[in-house]
């Protein structure tokens, strides 16, 4: 029954968020200013763990196929698909769950607690669009982007791991990583970014919205947010992978 | 004029509000009274729609509230100024911000107008020179006269106040409430408080309304308020000790 009402509550709130803002010129400059606080602060995160898990990718990937038939540009190869498919899309939106939708929702909930949520609906503004919509617009927008340099950070950081330790030969891995690329790969990646982007505003805004109590049920909010929106990047993940791959 | 009649409202079935009826003048400063938890706050907040009525009406100068579409209340709500317990203030706008705030987002003025219009009502709640702090620079007191002017600054014909003096010392509390009323006079606006503050009572209650455990017990001035018969009044006026001794005559 709880995940029923959750549900429904979570439904109109979405159709609440996507009302008419009332001042266009305000909601460009907030997306303008979300995209600021939520995208590119985001940048340096994202390149260090890209980074490194496309270095520990590769060192794995070579450790584990250490054969004699097996050609060593396998291990760039191996190293692309995981970061195209899986790493760069999930799991840097799972890590965008956490920084960003604890941030949304702590930001939403204490707006909240402190009645300034109810002055902005007694002065008749949409407030769930008003502090939501940009958040979306900025996240949806940008998450793509980020994807894209995870993407790209995550093959260079395999290649400087592979090449240094001298796991797998620069040309092997160059090769590795061009060796039946599909295309579609990375349109695939971009799309479960712009599906996570939404699910992380959308599900953190509304357990700010829903805060009631103090800075202790703000707090509770705050993780409930990072919970559920990385339960459901997780289950959509499936699902998007096999409506987009099967 | 503010009329409420027959106003019912529960909470998971747990009744607040019973069958209130009431008429909040113009141009004075209408008070509502009561314990802690007797449904001011859900009065207050019916009265501007943060909370649904279950049952009951709510005329606006003769315009139905209750029954109007969400547009017609949106445009209700532009003549609306609400001071809210803690002031409300968006911690991410400067206090010149804040005043700006509703005249951005509804005003067709110039940055210039706006700008003007935002100092005037600074000016008129006695707070100058504060334009660039945030709230979290500046004392309750002047958090509270930056409420005010945010809520003036569409010049409304209805003000809310929300325990407006809460945690103020008495004396910057007795400086807020006059400046309600004085505002109240000088726009011929129709003023609610909701207090449970003696000091705003014997103050500046003009009219009031005492409720408790959600039903109205009785309504009347801050003249007539000490020679009532309620119980339940006497009750609550007289839960001072040091009050009890005062009216009693004694040192």
């Amino acid at each position: 029954m709880n995940f029923l009402f959750h549900m429904g509550r979570y439904a109109l709130f979405v159709r609440r968020v996507f009302g008419k803002p009332v001042n266009h010129r305000i909601f460009f400059n907030q997306i303008a200013q979300e995209m600021e606080a939520l995208g590119i602060s985001s940048v340096g995160i994202v390149v260090i763990i890209s980074f490194f898990m496309g270095a520990v990718i590769t060192l794995q990937t070579a450790y584990n196929i250490e054969m004699p038939f097996i050609p060593k540009y396998t291990v760039g190869l191996a190293a692309r698909d995981s970061i195209l498919l899986e790493f760069s899309s999930t799991i840097v939106s799972l890590i965008l769950a956490g920084k960003v939708g604890s941030h949304i929702a702590s930001e939403i909930g204490t707006m909240r607690v402190t009645e300034q949520i109810d002055a902005l609906d007694v002065m008749g503004i949409n407030s769930a669009g008003f502090l939501v919509l940009p958040k979306v617009v900025a996240l949806v927008v940008l998450n793509p982007f980020l994807v894209m340099i995870s993407m790209g950070v995550g093959i260079f950081g395999g290649w400087i791991a592979g090449t240094s330790t001298g796991v797998v030969p620069s040309a092997d891995y160059i090769y590795g990583i061009q060796y039946g690329f599909i295309p579609f790969y990375v349109i695939y990646s971009l799309i479960k970014a712009v599906v996570f982007a939404f699910l992380i505003t959308t599900i953190s805004g509304y357990w700010g919205y829903y805060a009631s109590g103090g800075s202790l049920e703000v707090g509770r909010s705050s993780t409930k947010a990072v919970v559920v929106s990385s339960v459901q990047i997780l289950l959509f993940n499936l699902l998007l992978t096999q409506l987009l791959l099967a | 004029m503010i009329e409420v009649m027959n106003l019912s409202k529960s909470f998971d079935g747990v009744p607040v509000l019973k069958d209130i009826s009431a008429t909040f003048k113009t141009g004075c400063t209408n008070l509502i009274i009561g314990q802690s938890g007797s449904g001011k706050t859900v009065l207050l907040k019916s009265l501007v729609g943060l909370h649904v009525p279950d049952e009951g009406q709510i005329l606006y100068d003769s315009r139905n509230f209750t029954e109007m579409h969400r547009k017609e209340k949106k445009s209700i709500r532009q003549e609306i100024g609400m001071l809210f317990q803690g002031s409300a203030l968006f911690d991410y706008l400067t206090v010149e911000e804040n005043v700006r705030f509703p005249l951005d987002m509804f005003s067709g003025f110039s940055l210039e107008e706006r700008r003007e219009r935002a100092n005037f009502c600074l000016k008129r709640v006695n707070l100058e020179n504060a334009n660039h702090l945030f709230p979290s620079e500046i004392s309750g007191g002047m958090q509270k006269r930056v409420a005010i002017a945010r809520a003036i600054a569409l010049n409304p014909k209805y003000l809310f106040c929300d325990e407006p003096n809460s945690g103020l010392d008495p004396k910057t509390a007795i400086v807020i409430d006059e400046l309600i009323q004085e505002i109240t006079r000088e726009y011929d606006m129709t003023t609610i408080i909701n207090t449970h503050d003696m000091n705003s009572v014997f103050g500046i209650g003009e009219h009031i309304i005492f409720i408790a455990k959600g039903k109205k017990q009785w309504e009347g001035s801050n003249d007539e308020i000490l020679s009532s018969e309620n119980q339940e009044l006497n009750d609550f006026i007289f839960a001072s000790k040091f009050f009890r001794k005062i009216m009693s005559g004694e040192k």
